[in-house]
């Protein structure tokens, strides 16, 4: 199979070469595989904030869909925001994990030109973030909980989007979900990208990957403003503090999932496996506590959010 | 930087560092060109005569707010300094001694207490000469201790926004002012309370996208730019020029976002009759601010 490298990956990609040479000609690989997955675990013990940004945005990475068909049994997809049109950025419906019954929701960035296009790049209108709300809706209304997954470079900047009232629409879905009376998980899969991430992500448990990413902006959007230069992407990644490392440490976020050595695009099965594992884990917490324990819990850990680093 | 201001220790919160009138004698008024003589500008409530309506900061905004433009002030609570050590061109604690230094405030939300009409309300002034407004923690914070404050003594809320959107660099912790304000909002509502938005030039972004869109009743000034994603972030994605008007006050009006576009020289008439509505009270109408 063809596959995709990173930059910082050409030492795995040239080992791979050399396996792949070594194979046709019929030579024992052995020492070679142990060499090359030596290297891609001491490789990605040590990636910074910019090389997670790419590996967030690998294209083979696991994406919504592939969730739903790995972790959710009797799926219906619901679509349409009962007021303009179906978003196709942000998807949802009714499923079970585990024989538990969810409501999930997510977004979507497609895995080649014509899905990335019908997805919109991941990127959701306000039919997207009202669907999202009608979806919260319907989980109180049957006392389901909501799992969400996120992963969107941000809500889309069109003009559409923006005379439909996109940051309303974010707005009352942010709303939606803190006064959600059931237990709400999301797992930020790969890029958690300002208010069109928040907007689906006001959990009980937020989740990061290991390789994930989360921020107010991109870098290049942070580095082209307040450097004037997306060239200094990589510096503005870093001063950000993005990586589910460091927002775990922040108090941010709640718990990391580990990813697979060499990223969840490696080996997506097993990812996407330790995913459901956390979600399902988190659910059977959450599920001991009533309505107003969930809605007290939640908005404590939101308001401690910063106030926990005054004292340090 | 005046000889005033030199021999006040820096950190040191004086009237003589306060800058929300600019220095000038003339101004020129952006919409018709004209030059408007700066002394007359509080007697108009800073809007030219062709109708623009200046930006404002916190102390202006309570002045032409409030009855007698007389208010109590409330603090905002202190914030962790700099938790990312946040540093680009130039430290991000160089940039808010630089803002402090030009605003005369600790951060860009200011909390003021005092009547309209005669109804006792919180205002909340979001300063965009602040670092852009910016919604950091601090200005979160700010945000909760209003909302907060006005639950504690069953007042109504009235919030002027203005922001260019996050603070970058308070990283993922200004994007959780979003769902932490919002939390300000909720309780708000559970406690029963009028909660007025007026948003004011510019509100875009997280701002935006959160509390200045929760309110109650939404008002806003005539012209403002009222935006998630900003005009020329737009113009790069979609690759055409955008209309005329597009993300004005007046635009969001047409297009059904807000309830009304209101000049500022109406604006206490308006909130006096709907906090006198809403919270069931007698507005006195007689009650006019006076003039600076």
């Amino acid at each position: 199979m063809a596959r995709t490298y990173l930059d910082f990956e050409r030492p795995i990609a040239e080992l791979d070469i050399q396996i792949e040479d070594a194979l046709a000609e019929g030579k024992d690989v052995t020492d070679l595989q142990a060499k090359a997955a030596a290297e891609l675990g001491s490789l990605y013990a040590k990636i910074g904030p910019w090389e997670k940004t790419h590996v967030a945005r690998h294209p083979a990475r696991p994406h919504y869909s592939g969730y739903i068909e790995a972790l959710v049994s009797d799926y219906t997809p619901l679509a349409g925001d009962r007021k303009f049109g179906d978003d196709h950025a942000l998807l949802g419906g009714l499923g079970k994990i585990r024989g538990r019954s969810v409501v999930v929701m997510g977004h979507e960035k497609g895995t080649d030109t014509e899905t990335r296009l019908k997805h919109n790049f991941g990127m959701a209108n306000p039919e997207g973030y009202r669907k999202a709300v009608r979806l919260m809706d319907i989980a109180e209304r049957f006392n389901l909980p909501v799992v969400s997954f996120v992963d969107t470079a941000g809500a889309f900047p069109g003009r559409g989007a923006e005379e439909r009232g996109q940051a309303e629409a974010i707005a009352r879905s942010i709303d939606r979900g803190l006064s959600l009376r059931v237990p709400f998980v999301s797992v930020i899969t790969g890029e958690g990208g300002s208010g069109g991430a928040v907007a689906i992500a006001t959990a009980d448990k937020v989740m990061m990957l290991e390789h994930s990413i989360y921020s107010v902006i991109s870098p290049e959007g942070c580095a082209s403003i307040l450097w004037r230069t997306r060239d200094r992407a990589k510096d503005a990644a870093k001063a950000m503090k993005i990586t589910a490392q460091d927002l775990k440490g922040l108090g941010v976020i709640d718990e990391i999932i580990a990813e697979p050595v060499g990223g969840a695009h490696r080996t997506p099965d097993m990812a996407m496996k330790t995913v459901g594992a956390a979600i399902v884990k988190n659910l059977e917490e959450l599920s001991k506590k009533t309505p107003e324990e969930l809605i007290k819990s939640r908005r404590e850990k939101f308001l401690r959010i910063g106030r926990s680093l005054l004292t340090k | 930087m005046n000889w005033l201001q030199k021999l006040t220790p820096p950190g040191v919160k004086s009237i003589f560092t306060k800058k929300d009138s600019p220095d000038n004698l003339w101004v020129k008024c952006p919409k018709s060109g004209e030059m408007v003589f700066a002394a007359d500008l509080p007697g108009l409530l800073h809007v030219t005569p062709a109708g623009h309506h200046m930006r404002i900061g916190p102390d202006l905004r309570l002045q032409y707010t409030f009855d007698d433009g007389k208010y109590e002030t409330v603090a905002v609570p202190e914030v962790a300094k700099d938790p990312l050590k946040f540093k680009d061109d130039q430290k991000y604690t160089d940039r808010l001694k630089k803002a402090r230094a030009k605003t005369g405030d600790d951060d860009a939300m200011s909390i003021g207490v005092g009547h309209i009409r005669g109804i006792k309300t919180v205002a909340l002034v979001q300063n965009f000469a602040f670092m852009g407004g910016s919604l950091g923690m601090a200005a979160g914070e700010g945000f909760i201790k209003a909302a907060q404050h006005a639950v504690e003594n069953g007042l109504p809320l009235v919030v002027f926004t203005a922001a260019g959107g996050a603070r970058m660099q308070e990283g993922a912790l200004s994007l959780m002012q979003m769902p932490r304000t919002t939390i300000a909002v909720q309780e708000l509502r559970e406690a029963g309370l009028p909660y007025i938005v007026v948003l004011c030039d510019p509100t875009t972004g997280g701002v935006t996208a959160s509390y200045a869109m929760l309110g109650d009743i939404q008002l806003a000034e005539p012209g403002a730019l009222i935006c998630f994603a900003g005009p020329r972030v737009i113009e790069e994605t979609i690759r055409e020029k955008l209309p005329e008007g597009f993300q004005r006050a007046e635009y969001l009006e047409e297009h059904g976002m807000i309830d009304r576009v209101v000049p500022r020289t109406d604006l206490r008439r308006v909130l006096g009759d709907l906090l006198a509505v809403l919270t069931q009270q007698t507005a006195d109408h007689a009650a006019e601010p006076v003039p600076v």
